[in-house]
């Protein structure tokens, strides 16, 4: 079958192999399993954006200067999020999980790869409504130390927050929108008392642990840029930190049908992706 | 000789739906050529795409799912909201990266990774549309050695897009969709063992 056996590398393909090599020998942070196509486009991406002529030329300059490894970090990483995204997701949790969540005296939520938090905040404003806020802890992670700094911040464009006005409705929101922050000089300001019970942390799925017992994970499109042995990875480590029968959420396009773990959960809601763990 | 195409890449915007029915008119059974398109719509929430083409053809019509396997003979759609690529192990990837082009899923992005993909054995389809999203991809495709196809933009419903792709690099064949469809026939009959 010559015809369908896959291209031989390319020389970017070893540049970025390389690259990433390089990246987890000298900060520890392990892109080698990313999927290769986004993490293609988003490196020749940064080489215009950082004027370098070659990936070559950039995995020189980075084992040499942490501070451009820190600017680098921010186009390995995809920092794009909205609060309430696909609100079918968040009325199925509102339905189908808080009234199990309501029966513990205290809950741990654990937003694997909260970006610049607006799934946090949706996620707080929630357990709010719910009446769970207040025994619950929400863990927030992320490998991006920046993205993690602007999500304790809580400010996010005001253009951009009143378009979520309509997910948070149709989530089953039961306030007015605008009551969780203040605006002004065009930045929404969300209540800092909804970030009360959230602990934001350096964690990495690809080469941290678990550290803690959790009811419910949220992790949302972040399994679509691992390969299928880093997405395996990740979904171990939910599925040691869920107590017994805890809650899975992914993202509307991820599914763990075709991971090791497809046998280890059941679906309560597949078209939201609300996954339950089994034994 | 250019080797035989092993896949076929498609993109449509305005117009698309009418356009991709023409394309896909009446293919010959058993189809095997894996068929992978990116079609822009203006909802971004709620696609019935794969329903509205599974009804009117015969092939199967699927949206193409994150590390499934480009499968042969199947019609895929990329869902919306989400770029799609193909990687090298000739498999999807979803991404939420910016919109390029305003465009995501976007034409562009899908090429490229499929050009990478592929190589010389990839065809791109570039039809009706109302942006510049392809042009790139298909000179991508191009650049690889894979035969591009463009709608004729004066057949085209709106031609800003064939035109873009034309500006970008000279396709192998710029013809109305009667002969596009046609070229997609014989790449299939090529492909087949």
């Amino acid at each position: 079958m010559p015809h369908t056996s896959a291209a031989p590398p390319s020389t970017t393909d070893i540049e970025l192999r390389l690259l990433m090599e390089a990246i987890y020998l000298k900060y520890s942070h392990d892109f080698r399993d990313y999927t290769g196509a986004s993490q293609r486009r988003r490196v020749l991406h940064a080489l215009g954006q950082l004027g370098l002529p070659s990936i070559s030329a950039l995995q020189e300059r980075v084992l040499r200067d942490p501070a451009l490894f820190a600017r680098l970090l921010q186009f390995l990483t995809i920092p794009v999020s909205e609060m309430f995204r696909d609100p079918a997701y968040f009325l199925a949790l509102r339905r189908q999980v808080v009234p199990v969540l309501q029966t513990y005296p205290s809950i741990k939520v654990w937003v694997a790869g909260c970006s610049t938090g607006e799934e946090v905040y949706s996620l707080a404003i929630l357990l709010r409504e719910e009446g769970l806020f207040e025994r619950a802890l929400i863990y927030a992670t992320d490998i991006n130390p920046a993205s993690l700094e602007k999500a304790r911040q809580g400010i996010y464009a005001l253009e951009a927050v009143r378009g979520y006005t309509a997910n948070y409705q149709q989530a089953g929101g039961r306030q007015s929108f605008s009551t969780y922050y203040t605006a002004a000089y065009g930045a929404a300001r969300f209540d800092p008392a909804l970030r009360a019970n959230v602990i934001f942390a350096d964690h990495s799925l690809a080469t941290d642990s678990v550290f803690a017992e959790t009811q419910l994970v949220s992790c949302r499109n972040v399994l679509i840029y691992f390969n299928r042995t880093l997405q395996d990875r990740a979904l171990g480590l939910f599925h040691d930190s869920l107590c017994h029968r805890g809650f899975l959420g992914l993202g509307a396009k991820e599914s763990i049908d075709f991971s090791a773990y497809a046998t280890r959960f059941d679906a309560i809601a597949r078209a939201e992706r609300l996954y339950r763990k089994l034994a | 000789m250019k080797p035989r195409i092993a896949a076929a890449v498609i993109g449509a915007s305005a117009g698309g739906i009418d356009a991709l029915l023409a394309l896909f008119d009446a293919l010959p059974a058993p189809w095997r050529l894996p068929m992978v398109a990116v079609l822009h719509l203006p909802d971004v929430r709620d696609s019935r795409l794969c329903d509205i083409f599974a009804q009117r053809l015969t092939l199967p019509v699927r949206e193409a799912a994150d590390k499934a396997p480009v499968a042969a003979g199947t019609l895929h759609f990329a869902p919306p909201g989400y770029h799609l690529s193909i990687e090298r192990d000739r498999h999807f990837s979803l991404s939420c990266e910016p919109p390029v082009l305003f465009s995501r899923p976007s034409i562009d992005v899908l090429m490229a990774s499929a050009a990478d993909a592929y190589g010389p054995a990839l065809a791109g389809f570039l039809l009706t549309g109302a942006n510049e999203d392809g042009a790139a991809g298909l000179a991508a495709i191009h650049a690889a050695g894979g035969l591009t196809a463009v709608q004729d933009p004066r057949e085209a419903l709106v031609g800003t897009m064939p035109r873009a792709a034309l500006a970008a690099h000279r396709p192998d064949a710029v013809l109305a969709l009667r002969e596009l469809r046609d070229l997609l026939v014989q790449l299939d009959a090529d492909h087949a063992p």
